[in-house]
C-alpha cells in the first residue's frame, strides 16, 4: 500500500513537471508567433502589393476566371466590373514582378481549393529567366500559406543570398524592423484592412503618358529555357484540369514589349493550341486613353482604364468561352454586393484623399515632393 | 558551415537524434562520420588533407609505440647482461628512431600547413625583394584555399604524437578513433585545441545523452550564438568602417577602432568556443576551456595565460619548454654565462626560446609581417614586464599601494589598452599603416568628433548602440558572476521561473536582435580563417 502510495504520487509529480514544462513552451512558441506577427510588415498604407496574395484565402473560392501574373494585371483588370458589366466571377491571384515559376505554383495552389474554367496569364514575366530581387520574391511568397507547394515556390525562386528557412519562419527575416516599428505594425498585428478588391488594386489618380520611347536593341531576344519550361507547366496544367488557357499581354506600355517577344507568343500560342490576345494592339477599340487612364505614365491602368479593359475582355469572355453570368444567383450576389459596396467607397475614399493631399497618401502613392 | 546557421542547427539536431538511436558502441563511428560530412560542406576535395594527417600520424604513432615497447622488453630480457653504459646507449638508439619517425611525421604535416598557409606569403616577399633589386619579374601568386581547421587539427594531432613520442600514453590502436580525435567537428572551426588524454574517454564512449548535459550545452551554445550574433557581428560592422577607411577614421577614430575591435574579437572567439564546448557537452565530451575572464587580467602574462589558452599552452608545453632544456639551447646558456656573465647567461635561452615561440605564435595567427610583429611585440612586453618586476615590487612597497581596489583597476585597465594597442596590428594588416594610424592618436586627436554624432558615422544606428551597451554589460557581468564558478550551475539553483525567463530571454535577444540575415553581412568567425 504504502509502495502504490509512492509511486502514484512519483507518477503525479511528474505529470506536474510536464504540464509545467508544456506549458512553458507552449507560452514561449505563442510569444515568438506573436512577435512573427508584430515584425512582419503588414502592406496596408505603403506598399499594399504585398497584401495580394494572402487575401485570397479569406474568400469564398468559387471564380470562374483567375488571373495570374504580375502588375499588369492587378492593375489592369477589375474583377467588380467583370461582375457588374457580366456577372463573372474572377480573383486575380497576382503580385508585384511575380515571376513565371511563381505564376505557375500560384496557380497549382489555387488549384487545390477550386477550379475555374478559364485561367489568364500575363506573359510579360517570361523575359525574367532567373531569380530577380528578394524583395519582389517576399511580396510575392510571403503571402501564401505554408504548404509543400509553398516550399516548391520558395526553392525555384531564392536567390543565392537567401535562406530557405527565412520563408518557413519569416521572424529569420524580419528580425531586424524591431527598430523600425509603426503604429502601423501594432495595430494590424493580428488582421489587416483589405486592400484589393479581389485582387484588384484600385488607383484612381492620373499621371499621362507624355513619351513613349522605343525599347532599346537587345543581344538575344529568346526567352530563356527556364521561362518557357514553367509555361509549358502552366499549360500542362490547365489541360489536365480541363481548364482554358488564355495567354495575354496587357495594354502597359513599360516594360517595352518587343516585337520579337510578340512572335515567340504567337507561335507559342498557335503550337500549343492556345489564345494569345496582345491588348497593346487593341487599345483604340478597348478605348484606352494614355492622357488618362494611367496613373504613372503608361506603366500601369488607373481605375478608368481597368474598368475599360475589364469591360472589353469581359465580353470576350462571355461571348467566346461562355462564362456564366451569375448575377441572378443569390448566393453569389450576397458575396458580390459587400465587393461591390467596399469597391465604390474605397474609390469614393481615393477621390477624397486626391482632393485633400494631392496624392493617395493612404494606397501606396508616393508624394510627390519625393 | 558556419556555426550561427540554421544549416548547421538542423545538422546538430540530425546528429543527435541518431546519436540517440544507436546502441552505444557505434556511437562514436556516427560521429567520426557525421565530423567528415561536416567537413564535406567546406570542400569535399579538402578531406584529403586532414585525412593524411590522421592517417600519418597514427602510422608514425604506431611505430613509436612499437619501438617504445621492443626497448622495454629488450631492456627487461637484459637486465642483468647489460652494463649502464650498454643499457644507456641502447637507449639512445631507440630514441633516435623514434625520433626520426616523429619527425619525419611533423615535417609531413607542418610541411602540408606550412605551404598552403605561407607559401603566398614568401612569394610577396621575393616579389618584394626582386622589385627593390630593380627586377620586372615577379612570381605568381598560388592563391592556395585553406582547409577547415587545419591550423587547429595539425596542432592537436602533432601534440598528441609528441606524448606518444614522451611516452605520456600509449598511442591509439584504432585509426578510426585517432581519426575522430582529428577530425571531431566542433573543434574546427576556432579550437579549442584539446589533448588526447583529456579526450579519450569521454570521445569514444558513446556515452548517452543526459538532461544535464544536453541543457547545460545547450545554453553554453545559446550564449556563444548571443555573444557571436547580437555584439561580435554587429559591432564589426563599426570596426570594418573605421579600418577600411583610413584617410577618413584617424585620432580618436583608432582608440574607438581598438576598444571596438577588442570587444568583437572576444565575442567571436569566446562565441565560437562556447558553441564548440557546448556541442561537446551534450556528448558528454569535456572540451578543455580556451578563455578564463581574459580581459581581468592585471599583466600580458597573466593575459596569455587566460586568452586562447589551448594554443598558448600548446607552445608552452611542446615548443617553449623542449627548446629551453634542448642541448643546444643548455650549451648557449653554459657558453653565455662563462663569456657575458651569470645575468645574461641565464637569460639568453629563455629570451631566445621567447622569440622563437613568439614568432611562430604570430606567424600562426596570419601569413603577414604585421602578424609576426604582433607577435615580437607581445614578447618583448612580457620579458621587459618580467624584467621590471623588482621595481614594480619597490614601487609597490614604497606607495603601499599593493592590493588595492583602484591599484588592481589601473592594472586591468593597463593591460586591456596595452594587449588593444598590439591587436591593432591584426586590424589594419599592415605594419607601416599601423604605426602611422598609432602616431594619428596625437598628431590628429579630435575628441569632440565624438560629441558631434561620430559614433553614428561607423556604419551602426542608434538602435544598435541601444542593443549593444545592456549587451555589453551582460557579458561583463556574467564575467565577473563566471568568478564564483559556473553561471549556469548558479542559475540552476535559481527558481524554475526566473531559469526560464533567463533562457527565453537570451533566446528571443539572439532571435530578434541578432545581426545575421539578409542585409547583414554573414561573416565568417574571425579565427576560422586560421
Amino acid at each position: 500500500m504504502k509502495v502504490k502510495r509512492i509511486m502514484s504520487k512519483l507518477k503525479f509529480l511528474m505529470h506536474k513537471k510536464f504540464l509545467a514544462n508544456l506549458a512553458a513552451v507552449s507560452i514561449a512558441l505563442l510569444i515568438i508567433i506573436l512577435l512573427q506577427s508584430l515584425l512582419m510588415p503588414k502592406y496596408v498604407t505603403a506598399i499594399p502589393e504585398g497584401n495580394l496574395v494572402r487575401e485570397y484565402y479569406d474568400e469564398v473560392k468559387k471564380h470562374d476566371l483567375i488571373f495570374i501574373g504580375d502588375c499588369e494585371v492587378f492593375s489592369n483588370f477589375s474583377p467588380v466590373t467583370l461582375w457588374e458589366k457580366y456577372g463573372i466571377t474572377s480573383y486575380i491571384r497576382g503580385s508585384a514582378q511575380q515571376l513565371v515559376w511563381q505564376s505557375y505554383y500560384l496557380l497549382k495552389e489555387t488549384l487545390t481549393y477550386e477550379k475555374p474554367k478559364v485561367v489568364v496569364f500575363n506573359v510579360l514575366a517570361l523575359k525574367y529567366n532567373e531569380p530577380q530581387k528578394e524583395a519582389y520574391n517576399r511580396l510575392t511568397l510571403d503571402g501564401m500559406k505554408l504548404s509543400p507547394i509553398k516550399l516548391e515556390a520558395v526553392k525555384a525562386s531564392k536567390m543565392e543570398d537567401e535562406s530557405f528557412i527565412s520563408y518557413v519562419f519569416p521572424i529569420l527575416r524580419y528580425h531586424s524592423r524591431w527598430s523600425e516599428l509603426t503604429a502601423e505594425d501594432f495595430k494590424y498585428i493580428f488582421k489587416r484592412d483589405t486592400v484589393s478588391h479581389n485582387g484588384f488594386l484600385m488607383r484612381v489618380d492620373v499621371k499621362p503618358v507624355t513619351t513613349v520611347p522605343e525599347g532599346r536593341k537587345l543581344a538575344d531576344y529568346q526567352f530563356g529555357e527556364n521561362s518557357y519550361a514553367y509555361l509549358d507547366k502552366i499549360t500542362k496544367l490547365c489541360k489536365d484540369n480541363g481548364i482554358e488557357l488564355i495567354l495575354i499581354k496587357s495594354p502597359s506600355i513599360y516594360p517595352y514589349w518587343y516585337k520579337e517577344w510578340d512572335e515567340q507568343m504567337v507561335a507559342y500560342a498557335e503550337k500549343n493550341n492556345l489564345r494569345y490576345i496582345n491588348f497593346l494592339d487593341l487599345t483604340d477599340e478597348i478605348g484606352i486613353d494614355y492622357s488618362t487612364d494611367t496613373y504613372d505614365a503608361g506603366l500601369h491602368l488607373n481605375l478608368s482604364g481597368a474598368e475599360k479593359l475589364s469591360d472589353y475582355f469581359g465580353r470576350i469572355l462571355k461571348d467566346e468561352y461562355g462564362l456564366e453570368d451569375h448575377r441572378n444567383d443569390e448566393e453569389y450576389r450576397q458575396i458580390w454586393e459587400k465587393k461591390v459596396d467596399f469597391y465604390y467607397a474605397m474609390k469614393e475614399d481615393q477621390y477624397r484623399e486626391l482632393k485633400e493631399y494631392g496624392y493617395l497618401k493612404s494606397y501606396g502613392a508616393a508624394s510627390p515632393d519625393n | 558551415m558556419l556555426f550561427t546557421t540554421s544549416r548547421f542547427i538542423f545538422f546538430l539536431l540530425g546528429v543527435i537524434l541518431i546519436y540517440q538511436l544507436l546502441p552505444q558502441k557505434f556511437r562514436w563511428i556516427w560521429l567520426l562520420l557525421a565530423s567528415y560530412i561536416f567537413y564535406c560542406f567546406s570542400g569535399i576535395k579538402h578531406l584529403i588533407y586532414i585525412t593524411v594527417t590522421s592517417l600519418s600520424t597514427y602510422l608514425a604513432s604506431i611505430m613509436l609505440d612499437k619501438l617504445q615497447k621492443e626497448q622495454a622488453s629488450y631492456l627487461k630480457e637484459n637486465k642483468e647482461s647489460l652494463s649502464r653504459e650498454e643499457r644507456k646507449a641502447y637507449k639512445a638508439a631507440m630514441k633516435s628512431r623514434q625520433r626520426r619517425w616523429l619527425v619525419l611525421c611533423m615535417l609531413l604535416n607542418f610541411g602540408i600547413l606550412a605551404v598552403l598557409k605561407y607559401t603566398d606569403f614568401m612569394i610577396a616577399n621575393i616579389n618584394g625583394i626582386l622589385d627593390i633589386a630593380g627586377s620586372k619579374r615577379q612570381l605568381a601568386f598560388m592563391n592556395f584555399v585553406l582547409p577547415l581547421g587545419i591550423s587547429f587539427y595539425t596542432f592537436q594531432t602533432m601534440g598528441y604524437l609528441i606524448d606518444v613520442y614522451r611516452e605520456k600514453y600509449p598511442a591509439e590502436k584504432n585509426p578510426f578513433k585517432l581519426a575522430l580525435f582529428t577530425s571531431f567537428f566542433p573543434q574546427l572551426i576556432q579550437g579549442p585545441i584539446n589533448r588526447f588524454d583529456e579526450l579519450k574517454e569521454s570521445l569514444f564512449a558513446g556515452r548517452k545523452l543526459t538532461i544535464n548535459n544536453v541543457s547545460f550545452g545547450t545554453q553554453r551554445i545559446l550564449w556563444g550564438f548571443f555573444k557571436k550574433l547580437v555584439i561580435a557581428d554587429r559591432l564589426l560592422v563599426a570596426v570594418s568602417t573605421i579600418i577600411h577607411n583610413t584617410d577618413e577614421y584617424q585620432g580618436v577614430y583608432v582608440l574607438v577602432g581598438m576598444f571596438f575591435y577588442a570587444i568583437t574579437l572576444y565575442a567571436d572567439f569566446t562565441g565560437g568556443i562556447d558553441i564548440a564546448i557546448g556541442v561537446a557537452e551534450i556528448f558528454g565530451i569535456p572540451f578543455r576551456e580556451n578563455f578564463e575572464r581574459p580581459f581581468f587580467s592585471k599583466s600580458i602574462a597573466e593575459y596569455w595565460r587566460r586568452w586562447h589558452i589551448s594554443l598558448s599552452s600548446w607552445f608552452r608545453d611542446y615548443m617553449f619548454y623542449p627548446i629551453s632544456v634542448s642541448k643546444p639551447m643548455l650549451d648557449l646558456s653554459k657558453f653565455c654565462r662563462k663569456h657575458v656573465g651569470d645575468w645574461l647567461g641565464k637569460r639568453i635561452p629563455i629570451y631566445l626560446a621567447s622569440i622563437i615561440v613568439w614568432f611562430t605564435t604570430g606567424i600562426w595567427h596570419g601569413a603577414a609581417w604585421n602578424f609576426v610583429v604582433w607577435g615580437l611585440l607581445n614578447c618583448l612586453v612580457i620579458l621587459v614586464s618580467q624584467e621590471c618586476t623588482p621595481l614594480y615590487e619597490k614601487f609597490h612597497n614604497r606607495l603601499k599601494v599593493g592590493n588595492s581596489f583602484w591599484y588592481r583597476m589601473f592594472q586591468v585597465l593597463r593591460t586591456f589598452w596595452l594587449m588593444s594597442f598590439l591587436r591593432t596590428l591584426d586590424c589594419y594588416q599592415n605594419v607601416g599603416l599601423t604605426f602611422k594610424m598609432y602616431s594619428t592618436i596625437i598628431t590628429r586627436f579630435n575628441l569632440m568628433e565624438l560629441f558631434r554624432g561620430g559614433l553614428m558615422k561607423l556604419g551602426l544606428t542608434r538602435y544598435d548602440y541601444i542593443v549593444l551597451v545592456p549587451a555589453v554589460c551582460l557579458l561583463l557581468l556574467v564575467s565577473l558572476t563566471g568568478r564564483k564558478g559556473s553561471v549556469r550551475k548558479q542559475l540552476s539553483a535559481k527558481p524554475v521561473m526566473v531559469r526560464y525567463l533567463v533562457y527565453f530571454a537570451i533566446f528571443l535577444a539572439v532571435l530578434i536582435l541578432g545581426a545575421y540575415g539578409v542585409g547583414y553581412d554573414s561573416s565568417q568567425f574571425i579565427y576560422s580563417r586560421f
